[in-house]
């Protein structure tokens, strides 16, 4: 088999494994019989790319079409970067180590803001010309898409189309129509026109953004009579009756997800206000537990792994979830596998469950109340109390956990001091709950960890119209929590961790981000910036110079207050739910009013015209 | 009931390692549905052992894991069964019964084979063969040894069991080695005694008073032994020697 890289460059790099693909399930074709050849690129390290359900679903859904190859395509890591721009050794993927550039698309996927220098090093390496405005008929097709893709703009120069929703359902079509432009000899253009009537699919070029002399948009237009003015995010309704790989890619070195993933249900009924997540991908689809039950038995068989996890962004609002858990513990008790459920809310069904599954000894539980009192958590309509927390805790300490984590944020829409004590005496009382157990019955000494990250803005959510703090305000929220955490009477058992605000800050700016922001990600990576969501490699100075170069008023994207009537940058999209919905749910967080969830009462968000999922359930 | 499992590892495989190709081999066992014991506790892992790590970089042709298992099917179908779970490059050439008293793979091994051929654009020695002739007849070969805190200088020709210049590589037994020129050695490996043949190499480039081009020479190793006689009188075996068919 032909290696891109050379024996010794490989000696000499950190982790080899990352990039020579001939994993376990790794699909082959033979050349002859494929015209497309697709590449699908997360752009960030192996280890962290093969981690995503995403690119396998995709993974396995083109390599089902006939005549076409997916191919996959991380971040070389800084060492083989540095390898590569010496050497002048183009970007390759793993399957046939061919260049990227010899492909027909490149597909990337944008799972997080701070991610997006890589795109630019994908491009860079793969010798494809970073904007393009720039590229021939030589270059593949740049797709983007992913949830970062609901605001498109500040990465819309370094792509010719964005793919935007659950990619399931459009890309059949896509192809189909780009191999007709090629049969007839077709443009680029030509083709990108024919993309452009595809639901779902947004070419930038196509459209026009007009500016207000205040630097807000004033409007948009299509340039190109194949181009809709509004794109309408894709969605798979039958989520039991399509592409999910049955046969997963197995890594051989340790992923961060080192497990069978099964994804028992999109979206989530919840709607807390920060979330975007919980947001675009309305309505909540459930998947058949029949179809989740053989999946589970054929990836856990095809690939060997020894654990499985369930993934939702709300685990215990699935409706078969009792039945699912109890299948799986009859079928894998004692056979070595381990099942995993992280986003599972604290009660006595999942206590059992976990005492079941895992090592008590070793597992943490985990809560997100998010906000420190019950006032922010009605403004950020977080349904979880004080009380559910403090009697889940009392459960699990009964039951011998001894190891708490509470999630929460700072910088949320009108938080006060208040609030942000909240956060430590919540903690506080959550340990006290620990010790008015009898000595005899405790396990040790209790262990509360609370992390604190930044409230950052994020489009399609209530809060898109919120401002976000200032980076001194950020730090001297943490101050406030920190000191007051000092003052518990239990602080000996108490951890307080918080983020950094530095790259908080270029995150909100990039989330919310218009088209003229695309100039700082440029410059950013031209100044060196690359990863920039690992710590080490994050250099804020680097970002903030760019800023300045580019001409860009930071504050004017962060915390810069929005009107109502404001249009966004990403205004253009349909993300299923009504701008209006998410006005009203903004005042209503403004009168510390709480919405309930959509099991127990409609909220008009918009995504019942997709005509099916929890908005046709529970009805009658 | 003891198995042991003989394997091959080449091709980009090679830059799996060895933790990799455990964690490799305990879902390749699960894939095959062998039918494999795992420990008791509340963390149970499958009772597997490996005979010699094997360094990032290098193929093997006679690599060795032993696990234990409740029942098991015969050495031919158990065979098939895993190779069709493998990947290109992971070859399982021997599963076989190991008697009960046999010692664990990891404690019995004694010695391996090598085969170092010079890489294509190094530049390696040119009259490699005739240089290498003299340096085999060294009564003793001293080279400073690092170890994690301090270094020594030894003699490490004691350790060097056979040495010989392979003009065709068709009689080492291993395809694809045939037609190749290298340096085939024997040394002392495992626990007691453990000899890297890049050390020879470095000897081999000390002698010659040039420095060592660390990548011209690509080292595969062909097969890993046990030893069946006593310490005194050694008799070594390959390591699956020490088994039987399953029939």
């Amino acid at each position: 088999m032909r290696q891109a890289l050379s024996d010794e460059i490989l000696m000499s790099i950190d982790k080899p494994a990352r990039y020579i693909g001939n994993e376990v399930n790794m699909v082959r074709k033979d050349l002859s019989t494929v015209d497309v050849r697709f590449a699908m690129c997360f752009p960030d390290v192996y280890e962290i790319g093969m981690s995503h359900l995403g690119i396998q679903i995709l993974y396995d859904m083109f390599n089902q079409m006939e005549g076409v190859y997916c191919e996959r395509v991380y971040s070389p890591w800084h060492d083989l970067d540095h390898i590569m721009r010496e050497k002048k050794i183009p970007l390759f993927t793993l399957e046939t180590q061919d260049p990227v550039k010899s492909m027909d698309f490149l597909g990337i996927t944008v799972q997080y803001e701070m991610c997006y220098t890589n795109i630019l090093q994908i491009l860079d390496l793969s010798n494809i010309p970073i904007y393009a405005a720039e590229r021939t008929e030589e270059d593949p097709i740049v797709i983007g898409g992913g949830p970062c893709t609901y605001n498109p703009e500040p990465i819309a120069d370094f792509f010719d189309l964005f793919y935007i929703g659950e990619g399931e359902t459009s890309y059949r079509e896509l192809i189909q129509r780009y191999r007709e432009n090629e049969k007839k000899g077709g443009t680029r253009k030509e083709f990108l026109q024919q993309a452009a009537e595809i639901s779902g699919i947004y070419v930038p070029s196509f459209l026009d953004v007009s500016y207000h002399e205040d630097g807000t948009v004033a409007g948009f237009s299509s340039n190109n009579s194949h181009a809709k003015n509004t794109v309408t995010k894709e969605l798979v309704m039958d989520l039991s009756h399509t592409y999910y790989p049955e046969k997963p890619l197995v890594p051989f070195i340790r992923a961060t997800q080192d497990r069978v993933v099964l994804e028992i249900q999109r979206g989530c009924i919840r709607g807390c206000r920060f979330c975007q997540a919980g947001q675009i991908y309305r309505p909540v689809r459930e998947r058949d537990v029949e179809f989740l039950k053989e999946m589970a038995v054929k990836m856990l068989k095809n690939s060997g792994y020894e654990e499985i996890s369930l993934s939702s962004l709300s685990s215990s609002d699935y409706s078969h979830l009792n039945e699912l858990l109890e299948f799986l513990i009859e079928t894998y008790q004692g056979k070595g596998v381990n099942i995993s459920l992280p986003s599972l809310r604290v009660d006595a069904f999942s206590l059992d469950v976990m005492s079941k599954v895992q090592d008590v000894k070793k597992t943490s539980l985990t809560f997100a109340p998010e906000a420190g009192t019950q006032r922010l958590r009605n403004v950020i309509n977080k349904g979880l109390t004080e009380e559910n927390i403090l009697h889940g805790c009392d459960l699990a300490f009964h039951g011998g956990w001894n190891k708490v984590k509470l999630y929460f944020m700072l910088g949320l829409p009108s938080e006060t001091e208040e609030d942000m004590r909240g956060i430590a005496e919540l903690s506080e009382r959550v340990a006290e709950t620990y010790y008015e157990i009898p000595k005899s019955e405790r396990n040790g000494k209790v262990n509360v960890t609370a992390s604190t990250s930044f409230f950052i803005p994020k489009p399609f959510t209530p809060f898109q119209w919120a401002p976000m703090c200032t980076k001194e305000d950020f730090l001297n929220r943490a101050r406030i929590v920190n000191n007051r955490m000092k003052e518990m009477l239990n602080r000996k058992s108490l951890k307080y961790n918080w983020h950094e605000a530095d790259v908080s800050f270029i995150e909100g700016l990039l989330a919310r981000g218009d088209r003229k922001v695309s100039k700082v990600v440029y410059l950013a990576y031209q100044n060196g910036c690359l990863f920039d969501s690992w710590g080490d490699s994050y250099h804020h100075e680097y970002w903030l110079k760019a800023i300045e170069d580019a001409g860009i008023d930071i504050d004017f994207y962060t915390t810069r207050p929005r009107k109502e009537d404001e249009i966004f940058p990403w205004d253009f999209i349909d993300a299923g739910v009504t701008k209006e919905f998410l006005l009203r749910e903004w005042k209503k967080s403004q009168k510390e009013e709480v919405s309930p969830n959509c099991k127990v009462q409609c909220q008009g968000c918009g995504a019942v015209r997709f005509g099916g999922g929890i908005c046709f359930e529970n009805k009658n | 009931m003891k198995i042991r499992i003989k394997f091959a590892k080449y091709g980009p495989v090679k830059f799996v390692g060895h933790l990799d190709m455990l964690r490799y081999f305990q879902k390749l066992v699960r894939r095959a549905e062998i039918d494999i014991c795992y420990s008791a506790g509340f963390s149970p892992h499958q009772i597997m052992s490996f005979a010699a790590p094997l360094g990032v970089g290098m193929q093997g042709f006679g690599e060795y894991t032993d696990i234990e298992v409740h029942s098991t099917k015969s050495s031919k179908e158990s065979l098939l069964s895993l190779n069709r779970s493998s990947v290109e490059g992971v070859d399982v050439l021997r599963y076989i019964a190991l008697p009960e008293n046999t010692p664990n793979a990891m404690s019995s091994v004694a010695a391996a084979d090598y085969f170092v051929t010079e890489r294509e654009g190094y530049e390696t020695e040119p009259a490699l063969f005739e240089k290498f002739r003299e340096f085999m007849a060294l009564p003793e070969i001293l080279i400073e040894k690092e170890t994690k805190k301090s270094s020594a200088i030894i003699d490490i020709r004691p350790m060097i069991y056979d040495m010989e210049c392979v003009e065709d590589g068709e009689n080492l037994g291993i395809h694809p080695m045939a037609g190749k020129t290298g340096i085939f050695l024997k040394l002392a490996t495992g626990s007691v005694n453990n000899l890297k043949p890049e050390l020879v190499l470095k000897a081999f480039y000390q002698y010659l008073n040039r420095e060592f081009p660390v990548f011209a020479y690509s080292v595969s190793r062909l097969e890993v032994y046990g030893n069946a006689g006593s310490e005194a009188k050694p008799d070594l075996k390959p390591l699956d020697f020490f088994g039987e068919e399953i029939l």
